[in-house]
């Protein structure tokens, strides 16, 4: 069973089309990147995937379960690392894990191992009773990677979890995530416009003006539209080559 | 069942670390109707007699009336800015965490409101004490009847403040809601001066404080705090509280928002 599915999935802002029938599907275990330039629909399907704005036109299903039709099914199969920082400073690692189990119904009692497991596993254990405020950039989304695999979701949507990390960050983290598709059999779903976060056995996806442009291993796809991945992107996106 | 707790009992857990952690919250929280009663109460002792009204039996100074009144204007404060903050939130920050929970959404945002209207029983708590050392002192059984009461015009504030977020778009700050909603509405009630004052001074006046919800909750307050009922008040609070709250719900929806900018 595929972790994401997506079908003829369009939405528009009033007369503008912001996507036009995408269709693609993650499978288990895949680490899939979806890349596209600033305003090619991202954050609409990010808005879409996350269930900000309901479906307009075509079918979003997680873990199998139809999002517009079983939404907390769905929901509870879906771990999210937002672009912005939504962790609460103030508060404590752990006590922003714990409210995190909260909103996933989970007591403290269920909750207590699978936060020992998730902050062991993202070297935290240490530093689990300071608050967020004390840590750097690459460390607070360490804990919003461990808080978004809580509740042992199928897949892991990142939306542009680099943006504002420094280059040895970035690249841990990605190094991170992969690790964790692999030996967890994690899905992962990440979106970017950085050409160097995608590896070329990525699963990828590129978006431009709301259309789905192209799709596959991104190896393949370099291959086919110009020899690496920037000449296929630059050749993908070129304004216009959409319509 | 015991998910939905757990839910509600987080949702309330975070308010109340916020709540603790951030002491400058409550310091605000405080300032202003303190001011009201330390200064402006004071002020105008000699200028405003109130003659016996209910729930009062007897000759109260100013500083007495107008307890209730900037009790509630706490409520008032705390739910416009919680409200305002839950629509403007909704595409980043705390706001996209709660809504990707799997719990039904009118369950997250009915929790969210009660949990910040529990936190804001705290702060008027704060107040009623500093008041009772101040001199205003209403019998201890009033300032326990007072707690539902207090409870539901936090609610129904709350919900009217998250009901307006969502309908006007033109309530895209803070300094909006105060001047279009939240001081029209105090300055319009009986929070400051009794509405038959308001008669005296013009019949149109007197009418717009009188259909004010906030001079309900006001009264609401005011008679719970004398160890009184006060029927018709209360049940336009209950009343308007469900309308506002099932509108509020209703209503929230990030997607409305977008698509009204984009048309």
């Amino acid at each position: 069973m595929n972790a994401l599915e997506v079908s003829d999935l369009s939405f528009a802002y009033g007369a503008r089309e912001a996507l036009r029938q995408i269709n693609f599907s993650v499978p288990a275990g895949h680490f899939a990147a979806l890349l596209g330039p600033n305003g090619a629909g991202k954050s609409t399907l990010i808005a879409l995937l996350t269930r900000l704005y309901d479906v307009q036109r075509g079918e979003i299903h997680v873990g199998g379960q139809s999002l517009r039709a079983s939404p907390r099914q769905a929901l509870r199969q879906l771990g999210v690392v937002f672009q912005q920082s939504t962790l609460d400073l103030d508060l404590s690692i752990e006590q922003n894990l714990r409210y995190h189990l909260a909103l996933h119904g989970m007591s403290r009692r269920q909750g207590s191992a699978r936060i020992d497991a998730e902050l062991a596993r993202q070297q935290l254990t240490q530093r689990r009773h300071e608050p967020v405020r004390n840590l750097n950039g690459g460390h607070r989304r360490r804990v919003e990677i461990a808080r978004a695999l809580l509740h042992e979701p199928r897949l892991l949507l990142l939306d542009e979890p680099s943006v504002g990390l420094d280059p040895a960050s970035r690249q841990a983290l990605g190094q991170h995530i992969r690790q964790l598709c692999r030996e967890q059999g994690i899905s992962v779903f990440w979106t970017t416009h950085l050409l160097d976060e995608v590896q070329p056995s990525d699963d990828l996806l590129i978006v431009h003006q709301g259309r789905l442009v192209a799709s596959g291993r991104a190896e393949d796809v370099s291959l086919e539209h110009g020899g690496n991945l920037g000449s296929a992107f630059h050749r993908l996106t070129a304004s216009g080559a959409a319509a | 069942m015991s998910a939905y707790w757990h839910c509600f009992s987080g949702i309330v857990m975070r308010e109340w670390l916020r709540f603790v952690l951030q002491r400058t919250r409550l310091l605000s929280a405080l300032v202003r109707p303190l001011l009201w009663l330390l200064v402006f109460a004071a002020g105008f002792r000699a200028a405003l007699g109130i003659a016996i009204i209910a729930p009062y039996d007897t000759y109260i100074p100013y500083e007495v009336y107008i307890v209730p009144g900037l009790a509630c204007m706490i409520l008032l404060f705390n739910g416009m800015q919680g409200s305002l903050s839950m629509v403007y939130d909704r595409e980043m920050g705390s706001m996209r965490v709660l809504l990707t929970s799997p719990l039904p959404r009118a369950f997250l945002l009915a929790s969210k409101l009660l949990a910040t209207s529990l936190i804001s029983l705290l702060q008027v708590y704060a107040f009623l004490a500093i008041a009772w050392l101040y001199g205003v002192q209403p019998p201890a059984m009033g300032l326990l009847l007072a707690l539902p009461a207090l409870l539901l015009v936090a609610l129904m504030l709350s919900a009217l403040g998250l009901l307006l977020s969502n309908a006007i778009r033109q309530l895209e700050n803070f300094a909006g809601v105060m001047n279009f909603v939240i001081f029209p509405m105090f300055f319009l009630s009986s929070a400051l001066y009794p509405l038959w004052k308001m008669l005296e001074a013009s019949p149109w006046l007197y009418w717009l404080c009188a259909v004010n919800p906030f001079t309900q909750g006001v009264e609401l307050v005011r008679f719970a705090l004398y160890g009184q009922f006060n029927a018709l008040a209360m049940a336009v609070c209950v009343g308007l509280t469900l309308v506002f709250a099932l509108l509020a719900v209703w209503t929230f929806n990030p997607q409305h928002a977008v698509l009204r900018k984009a048309n």
